[in-house]
């Protein structure tokens, strides 16, 4: 019988833990548009990549300190990469300001479902608030 | 308890099903709440595994012989600390720790991940999932642990007393680790190929995974050969048995793995060959647990139950063919961004390499499962042995430390005559200098390919050296430290080329010792009376006086042995082979049961730095046959006459025990008073103790590059650069 | 390109050509009475039934897995701690000269075991084992 009980227990639990992000008060049926997931994507691929190159120039200056490379072919290396890593800085850039641009989108989006989403005030008030607050050019 | 266990495993899959479910759907529908129920999903998964775990373990520990794996693999006289490690000594057992380590790295990796390629994660997750499903499925339906009996025993079975050591409990934890972590890539792969997102992100995160399952890998595959070696009665370390290949092919797979991604980080080639070596990882991995669990091959670890065999190979086959058309699909996506320039580089030795490795891979591959392929083709298993292979191998493992060796001094890109004298100069001259020495000061030349290693290692060793002679040099040009300090900093620096310098350095001194102990090693079988001696390889070895102790768990027969070198003595040695009682085998008469059971060997060993001496007795009970016989007869005669009552009686029963200890405390006598001859095996291994340590300074290294730079130090390392581009950028 | 793809040609014919060459033919004990050429080598594959020590010499009777067959192995060299009866082992052997080829050999046969050749299988599972006094006092009434 006890066993029975705290099975029932356990399964409570895992269904209230697992089911938590599904029962999150949030802006419900607006999920994140097409873009922003890729565009986060890129961000973070360009940020690795530019810490990569960051990391080659380095592991390139001790290579020449160690001799590996003479002093000619590592001012060669080092302008190639430098050309390299000022190219993914300038896509990092713009990539980020991509992201930030979908994140807006997203968020005005989310404000508006969730102001279309609120209950129904008597109708005079809500037609006097949205006289006054923004919309003039708003057809009646 | 056993109830409530089999629910929470019924609990674990459903849920890891849902998992899979709710990542996929959250990955279709760009849903952030369900991929991150599917995440918890894991986390879930985990806790019900620790559940699980520790329901088995309790009832190990009270000796709870209802279930079936505690009468099988305990026993109340069985220590604690493999009590507690017992449970993975069953087949149900090690299924439930691979879904605990399975689902416990999984949770560190989605968490430690959690922010980053959100795109990925969800595949990865419903990945993983998946295979924790397929091993809870395996548990629920094919070999539960919770299973019970309605008639326990009052005793257990005991473990295996081969299994009495140490390293062998904690092979087990770390190899399936190794597995399980090769799983968190794996998945990752699987789900960057169908975002078709393999790129920076996806490596950077890949290469530490990859780095940490080649770490706790290669920690359990030295376990076992280290257990094979002190343990086991044949005095070596590795027989390339089926499950030691098992181990070893997803590790030298993904050594392959950790180096191939790093042209592709700096060059962004070798796309399609990164992904299929990490899936390739995974598939190995997966088969290392079918080939140890299924019992398809012969090995000495035969686990029955071949019902787990059809399984997985369903399995193997969906993520062999889920893998090609993922990668021919995305080929895409997989494009290379540039050519290698020249074949003398460091990415050419890298291709190279990985080439190498690969092939031992497909050779070991091979060899392991020729018996299968040919039974299917001609109906008779057909079985290549080490003898047969070793020529493919050790050429492959020579050009191997060579590559390791070059890889370190050779620039990237482009290798001009100048720099190669000034690079290799020194670690062709130390090597050189060591032929001469051995050819000269030693009997190397005897064995050629030994002798190769040999200079081959000690190019290696220093071009390492070379490497970190120089960088410190630059780092105190710098940085004004001094030679110990200007070391550590440019380690703490520079941790992946440093850690992988050490490791090559460590797998140079590791194959020293292979080459020397399985070259220069003498062995030789001989009988011996108390009082004669036998010599080898300059050791004289005397069997000074044999050994006999009976204790209720066992009765062990030894000798003790005498080292002398050029008639001084070098040390003592203590051999015993111990006999314990038949547990299954009830036929055995009441004496002779003492000595049906299981067998273990104590080897006497003494390690040293420049060579093992290994010793083992094996005492030829036959001359004590008549007594033990005759023993049996007189008990059988004498419990014949008891009366039913009688024989109940405790006291009875009391004195009867008694008897029979005496009994065979007099055979143990015996032994001792009126020795007989008895067979040895005895070896002298030079540089064994260097194959240890040579592992260990290999992990090392792998702990090195593993070890994470904390987010602040490494912007604070790499902001010069960034400042420096700044400005440039800032000009244009 | 080219170049790794000759190599691994040359590899793998190598390899295959090495298996069907020197590889060692396992067969269960009815097997190898059935096939067995004198002098050819093989593995044999079965389950101890009994053993002796004689000198230097083990001998072990094996078992065929499905049928009442049985081979005599005389064994020189390592023996393994988990060699017992009932165990399951494998063990190089040469087939003695004497039965002409075509012939099989008869039930029995002693085959000569390859020095330090042999390997036993761990048990694949314990039975439960009845507690030890008081079987010995039970089970002689």
């Amino acid at each position: 019988m006890t066993e029975f009980l705290i099975v029932l227990l356990v399964l409570a639990a895992l269904a209230v833990f697992v089911t938590g992000p599904l029962r999150r008060q949030r802006n419900s049926g607006v999920a994140d548009p097409e873009g922003a997931l890729t565009a986060e994507r890129d961000v973070q691929d360009l940020e690795a990549a530019r810490d990569a190159k960051y990391r080659e120039i380095r592991d390139a200056e001790l290579d020449h300190g160690t001799g590996k490379l003479s002093d000619a072919d590592w001012r060669d290396l080092d302008r190639t990469l430098r050309a390299e890593a000022i190219e993914v800085l300038k896509a990092l850039d713009r990539a980020t300001a991509e992201l930030r641009r979908r994140r807006e989108e997203v968020q005005a989006l989310t404000e508006l479902s969730e102001f279309a989403a609120e209950p129904a005030e008597p109708a005079e008030p809500a037609a006097a608030r949205a006289n006054a607050e923004q919309l003039p050019s708003q057809p009646r | 308890m056993a109830l409530l266990g089999r629910a929470i495993l019924i609990l674990g899959l459903i849920t890891a099903v849902y998992g899979v479910g709710a990542s996929l759907y959250g990955a279709r529908t760009r849903d952030d709440d369900w991929v991150d129920s599917g995440r918890r999903a894991v986390y879930a998964l985990f806790s019900l595994a620790l559940i699980a775990f520790v329901i088995l373990e309790v009832a190990f520990i009270r000796n709870d012989f209802a279930y079936n794996v505690v009468s099988e693999h305990s026993s109340t006289t069985t220590p604690l600390f493999y009590k507690l490690a017992a449970p993975w000594s069953s087949q149900e057992g090690s299924l439930l720790l691979w879904v605990f380590l399975l689902s416990g790295w999984s949770s560190l990796a989605l968490f430690l991940t959690r922010k980053r390629m959100r795109a990925i994660a969800p595949y990865a997750t419903a990945v993983l999932l998946g295979f924790g499903a397929f091993f809870t499925m395996l548990m629920v339906f094919y070999a539960n642990p919770f299973a019970t009996t309605a008639n326990p025993p009052a005793q257990g079975a005991g473990l295996d007393p081969l299994l009495l050591h140490s390293s062998m409990m904690i092979h087990p934890p770390m190899l399936y680790s190794g597995y399980t972590l090769m799983a968190i890539p794996f998945s990752f792969a699987i789900g960057a190929l169908i975002t078709r997102s393999v790129g920076s992100e996806w490596l950077r995160i890949s290469r530490r995974f990859a780095l940490a399952a080649w770490l706790f890998l290669g920690v359990g595959i030295l376990l076992g050969a280290r257990w094979s070696y002190t343990e086991l009665g044949w005095g070596g370390y590795w027989a390339w048995d089926a499950v030691e290949n098992a181990a070893l092919m997803p590790w030298l797979a993904c050594t392959a793995f950790i180096h191939s991604i790093m042209i592709q980080e700096k060059r962004g080639m070798l796309k399609v060959w990164n992904v299929s070596l990490v899936l390739l990882c995974g598939l190995l991995s997966v088969f290392g647990t079918f080939l140890v669990r299924s019992g398809v091959l012969d090995s000495i670890h035969a686990f029955g139950a071949s019902t787990l065999g059809v399984p997985f190979v369903i399995l193997l086959g969906v993520m062999l063919a889920g893998g090609i058309y993922l990668v021919s699909t995305r080929r895409d996506a997989l494009r290379s961004e540039s050519q290698i320039d020249s074949l003398i580089s460091r990415e050419a030795i890298f291709l190279f390499q990985n080439l190498v490795l690969v092939a031992m891979v497909f050779v070991i591959f091979w060899v392991t499962v020729f018996p299968l392929v040919s039974q299917a083709l001609t109906g008779t298993k057909v079985s290549v042995g080490p003898p047969a292979f070793k020529p493919f191998i050790v050429p492959l493992a020579l050009i191997l430390v060579l590559l390791s060796g070059i890889g370190p001094i050779i620039a990237w890109r482009r290798v001009t005559v100048a720099n190669l004298r000034r690079n290799f100069t020194f670690p062709i001259g130390v090597a050189l200098a060591v032929l001469v020495w051995l050819l000269v000061g030693t009997n190397a030349d005897t064995k050629p390919l030994a002798l190769l290693m040999f200079m081959l290692g000690a190019f290696v060793l220093a071009s390492v050296a070379q490497e970190m002679y120089r960088g410190t040099s630059a780092r105190r040009a710098f940085a004004k430290e001094i030679w110990p300090v200007a070391f550590v900093s440019l380690v703490r620096r520079n941790r992946r080329r440093y850690g992988g310098y050490t490791a090559h350095a460590g797998l140079a001194v590791l194959l020293i010792g292979v080459a020397a102990s399985s070259s220069f090693q003498h062995q030789r079988e001989v009988t011996m009376k108390p009082g004669q001696s036998a010599r080898v390889d300059g050791y004289t070895i005397k069997y000074v006086r044999p050994t006999a102790v009976a204790t209720a768990a066992k009765v062990s027969f030894g000798a003790v042995l005498a080292v002398y070198h050029n008639g001084s003595h070098v040390t003592t040695l203590r051999t015993t082979r111990g006999f314990y009682p038949a547990g299954f085998n009830g036929s055995a008469g009441p004496i002779s049961e003492a000595f049906v059971g299981n067998a273990d060997s104590n080897v006497g060993l003494q390690a040293g730095l420049t060579r093992d001496i290994w010793t083992i007795v094996d005492p030829n009970l036959t001359p004590l046959q008549p007594a033990i016989t005759r023993g049996d007869s007189v008990f059988e005669g004498l419990m014949r006459k008891l009366t039913p009552a009688q024989a109940r009686n405790p006291q009875v029963q009391q004195s009867l025990g008694v008897l029979q200890a005496r009994a065979i405390v007099g055979l143990t006598d015996q032994y001792i008073r009126h020795p007989w001859s008895v067979e040895f095996l005895l070896i002298v291994s030079p540089l064994v103790t260097w194959l240890w340590i040579g592992a260990l300074i290999t992990a090392f290294g792998g702990l090195i590059a593993l070890w994470p730079i904390p987010a602040l130090a490494r912007r604070r390392s790499l902001a010069p650069y960034a400042a420096r581009l700044a400005r440039e950028l800032a000009s244009r | 390109m080219t170049v790794a793809l000759t190599a691994a040609l040359l590899l793998a014919s190598a390899l295959i050509w090495t298996s069907f060459s020197a590889g060692r033919d396992e067969l269960t004990v009815s097997q190898l009475l059935k096939r067995a050429q004198p002098g050819q080598g093989y593995i044999l594959a079965g389950t101890v039934t009994s053993h002796y020590q004689d000198g230097t010499a083990l001998y072990f009777k094996v078992r065929d897995p499905k049928l009442n067959e049985y081979a005599t192995v005389r064994y020189t060299g390592i023996v393994p701690d988990p060699f017992a009866n009932g165990r399951g082992v494998l063990v190089n052997v040469t087939a003695p000269s004497g039965a002409p080829s075509g012939a099989a050999y008869a039930s029995g046969t002693t085959f000569a075991g390859q020095n330090d050749s042999l390997t036993t299988k761990c048990p694949s599972k314990y039975q439960v084992a009845p507690p030890k006094a008081s079987k010995s006092a039970t089970a002689y009434n």
